[in-house]
């Protein structure tokens, strides 16, 4: 795994590449199961990837704003006014496991 | 000429005349679709002639692509993890097009959920260019695109995230728009990547997708990121002239990774804007190269949070009955359920979130994006619109890419910035390279729909291209 060593101006990475074990991790938190064989593969794609990304380190990005999102607009607000749902019905048939009524879900306690 | 390859426009002064009705254009468009799709690929599902609400658009065939939801029909985003499952409600933008009078033809093929360039990521099978079967139309609206194409719809919404109305109408011959973003309601859009998606249309005129724009577009209580800014008629902004327009032409898209082909016939666009009575300058944008960088930072991050909802619990696809535990319910869902495409991108994105690396990665693209929307403010004080290709390559063979990744990714290059940024843009047709079609990119300040469309609308009506169809 590559070091990051602060510059004090922004990060550098050396070429950054992810382990088998670092990919086996990843797949664990986005909760996708995956194979050793297709760790690999991940491994050397995403590895790829993440070289090509590595390359805004090049930007001078200080005191630059981060965009969170490209509208400009703020507190865009309705009223808080309940109703009922004419969903309800359709959402709860939608469940995989279920009787229309409740979810299933295996336990979790 | 066929019904099937008539305009909006044409369609109605031939309902309006008498000479057809909207059960006969649909007929037709059907037909159509029996006659060729079994090639193309370009539908995922069909739908059958309802009686149409009136309106401007009044009995013509619209076909929607899978990622917007239809209440009552079967919407997959290209991906076995929605085989099965039936919307509960409609999108805003379809929606809005009910009440204008549209009839729903199907739903269109597209790469799994909205993440390609070729419209080979889909579960259900490639779409093909009508224009050669062996190419890809683009991605990832490619089955709109098509079936607009190959007169398999009238018109067709598609949604754009970092190219995906643009390129495959640039591939495919036909306008493809995409808004400035928050114009249309994300509202039923399954999302991927929320802080750059947007539908848009995809038509076989300008003059049809300034229509369509004009009916979806608007404030949408139910999307909190529509603008309030009210919708000016776009069909009225179709002047056809074009004098003293200042059309820049940003240096760093004609650059050396543009087909020769591609670049001749946008250098002739751009001779013919001139004679339209444009004026046309240089400019830069300085900061294009790291555009895809950006890109490919946010959208998997956002995907990855976007995409979490999936996990066999309150609906689609599941693993609920075989698994021992509830993780496995999640990781064998998911792992079944999705293709590679959308597993490398959920990673990429979990792991530029993750603990360690979210300042390096997606703050820091965060603030490149701020760089690149700012570039492109700047410029637009000295110009009206940008001209540009909208791909570096035309149509490329299935499978061609399809093991590499980052060429994949390469694709977006021209048209990723644009949503980077927020703004409008359109790719009308505008020649061929190797028989081929090539696609002219308009690209215009926020909320400048307007003279993108004036400027297209000329260029479009003072050549043939538009008037091309398929065999």
């Amino acid at each position: 795994m590559s070091i990051c060593q602060n510059l004090g101006v922004g990060y550098t990475y050396a070429h950054m590449k992810l382990s088998k074990d670092q990919v086996s991790h990843i797949a664990k938190l986005a909760r996708i199961g995956i194979t050793e064989n297709e760790g690999e593969v991940y491994s050397e794609q995403i590895s790829v990837i993440l070289d090509y990304i590595d390359q805004l380190n090049e930007v001078d990005t200080n005191g630059v704003s981060v965009t969170r999102q490209i509208t400009g607009l703020q507190d865009v607000w309705r009223a808080d006014d309940p109703a009922a749902s004419p969903l309800r019905e359709k959402l709860l048939e939608a469940a995989p496991a279920g009787d229309g009524a409740t979810i299933d879900v295996k336990e979790i306690l | 000429m066929e019904p099937y390859f008539k305009t909006i426009d044409e369609a109605r002064k031939g309902i309006e005349d008498g000479l057809l009705t909207p059960e006969q254009l649909f007929a037709s468009v059907a037909g159509r679709i029996d006659e060729i799709d079994g090639e193309l690929n370009a539908y995922l599902s069909r739908a059958s002639f309802r009686e149409p609400q009136k309106g401007p658009l009044y009995g013509i065939p619209g076909a929607i692509k899978d990622v917007l939801i239809v209440n009552g029909t079967t919407t997959t985003a290209g991906s076995k993890m929605l085989q099965n499952y039936t919307a509960p409600y409609t999108a805003t933008a379809v929606e809005r097009l009910e009440r204008a009078g549209f009839v729903l033809t199907g739903k269109t093929n597209c790469d799994e959920f909205a993440m390609g360039a070729s419209n080979e990521t889909s579960a259900y099978g490639s779409v093909k260019n009508p224009w050669n079967r062996s190419m890809v139309p683009g991605g990832s609206s490619g089955g709109s695109a098509a079936a607009v194409a190959a007169g398999e719809a009238t018109f067709a919404l598609g949604s754009d995230t970092g190219g995906s109305i643009r390129q495959p109408a640039a591939f495919t011959g036909v306008v493809g728009m995409k808004p400035t973003y928050g114009r249309v309601s994300r509202f039923g859009l399954l999302a991927l990547c929320s802080s750059f998606d947007t539908v848009g249309p995809l038509t076989r005129s300008v003059r049809d997708a300034a229509e369509i724009l004009q009916i979806i577009a608007g404030l949408d209580p139910r999307d909190s990121t529509t603008l309030p800014d009210s919708v000016p008629p776009y069909v009225d902004a179709l002047t056809q002239d074009i004098a003293g327009v200042r059309i820049g032409i940003p240096k760093e898209y004609f650059g050396e990774g543009i087909e020769d082909g591609v670049r001749d016939a946008v250098m002739s666009a751009i001779e013919e804007l001139k004679k339209l009575g444009a004026v046309v300058k240089e400019v830069s944008l300085p900061h294009t190269p790291y555009a895809i960088a950006v890109y490919y930072v946010i959208l998997p991050c956002e995907a990855s949070t976007n995409l979490a909802r999936y996990d066999g619990i309150r609906y689609g696809y599941s693993t609920h009955d075989t698994a021992k535990n509830l993780l496995e319910v999640y990781e064998r869902t998911r792992a079944e359920g999705f293709g590679k495409e959308v597993k490398r991108r959920i990673m990429i994105g979990t792991f530029a979130l993750s603990s360690g690396y979210y300042d390096a990665y997606y703050l820091k693209a965060q603030k490149v994006r701020t760089i690149i929307a700012e570039e492109f403010e700047t410029v637009f004080r000295e110009v009206d619109c940008l001209v540009a290709p909208t791909s570096p390559t035309v149509a490329f063979p299935l499978g061609a890419k399809s093991d590499d990744p980052l060429a994949m990714y390469l694709a977006d290059a021209l048209t990723c910035p644009v949503n980077i940024a927020g703004l409008p843009g359109i790719s009308v047709p505008c020649g061929y390279s190797n028989d081929l079609p090539v696609g002219l990119q308009v690209i215009g300040p926020r909320l400048g729909e307007e003279i993108v469309f004036r400027v297209a609308h000329a260029y479009e009506q003072a050549t043939e291209w538009h008037t091309h169809h398929p065999n």
